[in-house]
């Protein structure tokens, strides 16, 4: 083999094992999945591959509840993010002066905590005779009754708080990147600071917004965590479907079904939010943040 | 400075301008407040998580403050279940770190420095793989492995793990690749230094802190990674399986002590990077 020749096939060695694990471990389990999502059978008989596609439309049916409920969460839990973090993220990028890292740095510290403690931290807060609840219970201000656990508010919270940092850093990002100029100019122009927000910033940093919602939407939707510590029987979400369906019930076609139902459904979503959007450089941002 | 932009006074009749100042003043405090409240709330977790592993609790639930106690910082590790699964998730994600940072800036440097057939569908597979929901991810996997009859345990884990951290080094390295002068390689190989010799003292050491970033991020990922690997896991624990297990029955003070020391820890490591690249620079 002459130098040439190795330096053409240079990039590919260097891909090549990096590649195939993806290609084994990702783009064929993905395949595996799909035949699987098709089969019937049961775990003692054994499945087989028999293009039952109405496993599908069975999945719907049984958990469209508890699909719809997801999306709901999740899109409440990124609205939420985006009117908590952007405040922050504005904060940070023009008030930060000197102290921008530090700010950032407190703002990632759940980071070095893990995401089931945290959760599970504020299980121990939110509990019904826990550190809010029973001060306010002793002092009558609640009925002894109410809870915090077990609702939509408690999971969406904690979907929230898991996911806002993913909110407030790529939306720093790009308004970092906005050049103090354009704000100049457009005081010179006598736009006021409500004017300027509004025509000069907020276009500018919808490609952060755009990353954050790509980056708080997909995984708080498909999430589990949350609604196992922090929720209850009313609030399942699809994510406790699939795994129960995969552990409990061992029905593993229907689970597949679900998994493919729950990607197409964030799929199209992403995809119409990026088109209304048009925005294209989405990898660069999520790189970037 | 965009404070001084807007202290600027505008050329408008004298009420207006007072009022966009009260608004300016007012502007200023509650955006700060803001900011410091949210801080707050992220942190709030925290805080009671190492408050309460100085807990002298005797019930099965820690909820309430019974008085300060090291007690379980001496016996951190008297519940055997729970310190194996600590040293499962740590070998794991060294192991992980070890292989997903190697194939990683592999993958990184070709598609940061060459143009080659198929660098495409590598990019859209490494978005894909980013963007895919992670029960979907650990799902996948379970599907491969069921078929298959692969048992899982602690080598599934291992396989899930690097699996999704790939794409994170691969990003980094290859952002730093990019912005790499293509000359230092070329006066290395004008030298006369073969591909090899270039690549470990050349190209290697100016792609370092792309390596480092990629190789801090998987590690955080890895330890901390819970629906993946429940998935890929079987029976073999690691420690947020392990507190997501007891998160109904109770969960013990040691889970706080091994939490804050994880924290300080991490804290520790970031602050001294930081430190040691800002002397660099």
């Amino acid at each position: 083999m002459n130098a040439r020749l190795g330096a053409r096939l240079a990039p590919y060695w260097l891909a090549l094992p990096g590649w195939l694990w993806l290609l084994v471990f990702f783009v064929i389990p993905i395949v595996v999945m799909l035949s699987l999502s098709t089969q019937t059978g049961d775990i003692l008989t054994g499945f087989s591959q028999t293009w039952h596609w109405q496993n599908y439309v069975n999945g719907w049916n049984e958990f469209s509840t508890e699909f719809l409920r997801s999306l709901l969460y999740g899109l409440i839990a990124t609205v939420l993010c985006i009117g908590i973090g952007f405040p922050v993220a504005y904060w940070i990028a023009f008030y930060g002066g000197n102290h921008k890292s530090s700010l950032l740095f407190l703002l990632l510290l759940p980071f070095f905590v893990s995401f089931v403690i945290r959760t599970q931290s504020w299980n121990f807060i939110l509990a019904d005779d826990g550190m809010v609840l029973s001060p306010l219970k002793n002092a009558g201000l609640v009925s002894p009754e109410f809870h915090i656990l077990s609702t939509p508010v408690a999971v969406i919270g904690g979907l929230t708080y898991n996911f806002l940092p993913f909110m407030v850093l790529p939306i720093y990002v790009a308004l970092e990147r906005i050049e103090p100029a354009l704000l100049e100019a457009s005081s010179d122009l006598y736009a006021s600071r409500a004017a300027s927000l509004r025509r000069v910033v907020l276009p500018l940093s919808m490609p952060g917004v755009f990353a954050g919602v790509l980056l708080t939407f997909v995984p708080a939707s498909s999430d589990f965590v949350n609604a196992t510590i922090l929720g209850g029987t009313n609030t399942t979400m699809i994510g406790n479907v699939i795994q129960t369906e995969y552990f409990t019930n061992l029905d593993y076609p229907v689970a597949a079904a679900l998994s493919f139902i729950l990607m197409g459904g964030l799929l199209i979503g992403v995809f119409a939010y990026a088109r209304t959007l048009g925005t294209g450089d989405i990898l660069d941002m999520a790189a970037a943040s | 400075m965009t404070a001084q932009v807007s202290l600027r006074p505008a050329p408008t009749v004298s009420a207006a301008v007072a009022r966009r100042r009260r608004l300016h003043v007012r502007w200023h405090w509650l955006l700060p407040t803001w900011g410091w409240l949210v801080i707050l709330w992220l942190s709030l977790p925290i805080i009671v998580m190492i408050v309460f592993g100085f807990n002298a609790t005797t019930g099965k639930f820690n909820f309430t403050w019974q008085g300060f106690t090291l007690q379980w910082y001496r016996q951190l590790f008297a519940i055997p279940d729970l310190t194996n699964a600590l040293v499962n998730s740590v070998t794991i994600s060294v192991i992980v770190t070890v292989i997903a940072t190697t194939l990683g800036t592999f993958l990184g440097l070709a598609l940061g420095r060459y143009v080659f057939h198929g660098s495409g569908s590598v990019n859209l597979v490494m978005f894909a793989n980013i963007a895919a929901p992670e029960v979907v991810l650990g799902a996948a996997l379970l599907s491969l492995f069921l078929t298959l009859n692969v048992p899982r345990g602690y080598l599934t884990i291992v396989i899930a793990q690097v699996m999704f951290s790939i794409p994170y080094v691969a990003i980094t390295v290859s952002a730093r690749a990019r912005s790499l002068d293509p000359a230092y390689e070329e006066a290395s190989r004008d030298l006369g230094a073969g591909p090899y010799v270039t690549f470990w003292k050349v190209t290697l050491p100016l792609l370092f802190p792309g390596v480092l970033a990629g190789a801090l991020l998987t590690f955080a990922l890895s330890i901390d990674d819970y629906i993946i690997t429940s998935f890929n896991a079987g029976s073999t624990m690691t420690f947020p399986l392990w507190v997501f297990g007891v998160s109904r029955v109770g969960v013990p003070p040691q889970v706080n002590v091994m939490g804050t020391i994880i924290f300080v820890f991490g804290v520790l490591l970031a602050l001294l990077t930081a430190l040691a690249g800002r002397r660099r620079a």
